[in-house]
């Protein structure tokens, strides 16, 4: 478990400098900043001096170093326009973002699962067709529309939930969370549910193929043989083997959703990292987008993380240290 | 204790013209077609026949386990005097794993791998029973060290994949017997086990289903377990039994020439030498069965009638039956 633990934590640090390298050079090859942060009527002394100031002037590799050394010490840089840590103001945002995923996980899973082990179970019946037919339109159509359609329906014509926003937030743990209250929920629920939408598609039909896979497996067979009722075959011996996949994909799409939930945010003017990284593309707030990218890459490692640590809670022929333990 | 009485003893399991159909895309094909037999607590039926000869069907059948495009289209399933073809789902969950058990052929694949070997046999336990964790979780023990399980306490947290095959179907085996059911189906499986292991696990069953007074019935390609296993054999070909009779007498004087075919084609020492002989042809497709008698195309006495009209059920008074226009005379 040691020897996984280092390895891992090995590998993770390669990936954090692989990307660092691509981030800078990316930035970089943008051009200099000093244009930017240059007022048009300055000279080229000014220039200079503002150069050397941000360590400009310095070759590449130089700069690289500094910038590797500064993140190493938890600093990416000062954001332009909010003129504080760009980290910090990540961190303010991390919580909505999160908050919002980790709803959407949880609708997508209790949507998904259920439908697609029927779908599953029962392929060649009404309700299984209808469900994977379904599941075709979830894939296909737009988020962005399923969003503006959903505010169309329930804020605009029905007017029970806003439009978009964030609701009021308590601090907890020190994290701004709006899920403590009544009308964070409201503000909560259409996003999420535009995202579950998309992402229970994808869950229903992995679990519509690992139903259909596993139900004809001799253990199944033997299972009811036993005289088990079928909720505990479904729920224990099916479920249990049926996750093993799922989980995988739903961590990389976890993943995914904290990072570019760029157009649900904005659809929904939702204060979270997609919309952050938006809004700073388009102010060219370099550190913010570098940090950005930096953070993203740690959250992709720490989920690829506890994806391995819940596959071996899921299947007890997976030992973490591979075959030399 | 072994007096023969005169009195009837009435089967464990009797299985009455029993017929199950697939629906395909070309019509409906008949895998098991008006299949009867029976057999008696504490008795062995050997069944026997090549791969699609029906006889694995006919053991889900029996446990209720035949699932769509199947079904059964006719017949009748009394186990212990009641008919259980076509009784409710919840009755028959009842009756599976307690009163009528089944294994299969390849343990490799019959326990579930990422369930613990306490949790599978214990939940077959409490399926049946209003039992405490402590209390099912004994019998668990007892269950396995009856099969043969080595330390058995320490075993129970293991999960499957750290017990070699053998070992997994005993534990199947152990499960199967827990509520000492009245029959006991067992498809094949000592199939995909070393030879020695075989041996091994078939006297361990016949000693266990003696204990209990189980009825067995062994579904087997393998005409040599069957000799030292069965008291009476029944001889499957393309969804019928051909011939039933005591296994002495079917093995030594068989009637039916499938069965002839069959016997001729089992390696032997007396026989040292010389070819082995085969049945021409291969069996046939269940969705296109040659007419009359299924098995007259590769069938050395065949005539015109055998390819018209389906033999019918010959008795002798013995009570073996065969199904054929020319039986052998007794060897």
């Amino acid at each position: 478990m040691i020897a996984y633990l280092l390895r891992r934590l090995g590998q993770s640090a390669l990936v954090l400098f692989t990307m660092a390298v691509l981030v800078f050079l990316a930035v970089f090859a943008l051009g200099s900043p000093v244009d930017m942060l240059a007022s048009p009527d300055a000279d080229q002394a000014e220039r200079d001096a503002l150069a050397a100031r941000f360590g400009l002037d310095q070759p590449l590799p130089v700069q690289f170093a500094a910038f590797l050394g500064n993140a190493l010490q938890g600093d990416l840089g000062a954001s332009f326009v909010y003129g504080k840590s760009a980290l910090a103001v990540i961190g303010e945002r991390l919580p909505a973002t999160i908050e919002l995923a980790l709803l959407a996980l949880t609708f997508s899973v209790m949507i998904g699962v259920p439908l697609g082990v029927i779908a599953g179970l029962r392929p060649k019946s009404i309700a299984g067709r209808a469900i994977m037919s379904t599941s075709i339109f979830g894939f296909s159509l737009p988020n962005f529309w399923i969003g503006m359609m959903l505010i169309l329906l329930f804020s605009v014509y029905l007017g029970w939930l806003p439009a978009g926003g964030r609701g009021p937030t308590t601090e907890v743990l020190g994290m701004q969370l709006s899920i403590t209250s009544l009308e964070g929920w409201r503000h909560l629920i259409l996003p999420a549910l535009t995202l579950a939408l998309y992402k229970s598609s994808l869950v229903v039909r992995l679990c519509e193929a690992g139903t259909r896979e596993i139900v004809t497996q001799e253990y199944i067979r033997f299972a009811r043989a036993k005289g088990l009722s079928s909720f505990r075959i479904i729920w224990l011996h099916l479920l249990k083997n049926m996750m093993i996949p799922v989980i995988t994909i739903l961590g990389m799409e976890f993943g995914a959703m904290i990072a570019f939930t760029v157009v649900i945010e904005t659809v929904f003017a939702y204060p979270g990292m997609g919309k952050l990284l938006i809004e700073s593309i388009n102010r060219l707030d370099r550190p913010v987008v570098v940090a950005y990218l930096m953070v993203t890459t740690v959250i992709f490692v720490l989920i690829n993380f506890i994806v391995d640590l819940l596959y071996v809670a899921l299947d007890p022929r997976v030992r973490l240290g591979g075959p030399n333990e | 204790m072994m007096a023969v009485t005169n009195s009837v003893v009435a089967p464990a399991l009797s299985v009455e013209n029993l017929s199950v159909t697939f629906q395909t895309r070309k019509g409906p094909v008949t895998a098991v077609n008006d299949v009867s037999f029976h057999v008696n607590p504490g008795e062995v039926l050997g069944v026997v026949g090549e791969s699609g000869s029906g006889k694995s069907v006919t053991g889900l059948a029996t446990m209720g386990l035949i699932d769509a495009p199947g079904r059964v289209s006719a017949g009748r399933v009394v186990l212990e005097g009641r008919n259980i073809a076509g009784v409710s789902d919840r009755d028959m969950r009842g009756l599976r794993g307690n009163r009528i058990a089944m294994i299969f052929q390849d343990p490799i694949s019959t326990l579930n791998p990422v369930l613990r070997i306490d949790t599978q046999i214990m939940e077959a336990i409490t399926a049946h029973e209003r039992i405490s964790a402590s209390a099912a979780r004994a019998r668990a023990i007892d269950a396995l060290r009856a099969v043969g399980i080595p330390s058995p306490e320490s075993r129970l947290e293991a999960y499957p994949h750290q017990f070699s095959g053998g070992m997994r179907q005993r534990v199947a085996i152990a499960i199967a017997l827990l509520h000492r059911p009245a029959v006991l189906i067992a498809d094949e499986p000592t199939t995909a086990l070393d030879v020695t292991i075989q041996v091994q696990i078939l006297g361990e069953v016949q000693k266990l289903a003696a204990e209990s007074g189980t009825a067995l019935v062994w579904i087997t390609h393998d005409l040599s377990v069957v000799a030292g296993l069965a008291d009476r054999i029944a001889v499957m070909y393309a969804g019928r039994i051909v011939e039933s009779g005591t296994v002495a007498e079917v093995l030594t004087a068989p009637r039916h020439h499938y069965t002839a075919g069959l016997i001729a084609s089992v390696p032997s020492r007396n026989r040292r030498g010389q070819p082995l002989a085969q049945i021409p042809g291969s069996t046939p497709n269940l969705a296109n069965m040659p007419s009359g008698c299924a098995f007259h195309p590769r069938c050395s006495v065949s005539s015109e009638i055998c390819s018209t009209t389906l033999p019918p059920l010959l008795h002798d008074p013995s009570g073996r039956f065969m199904r054929c226009h020319h039986p052998r005379q007794g060897a």
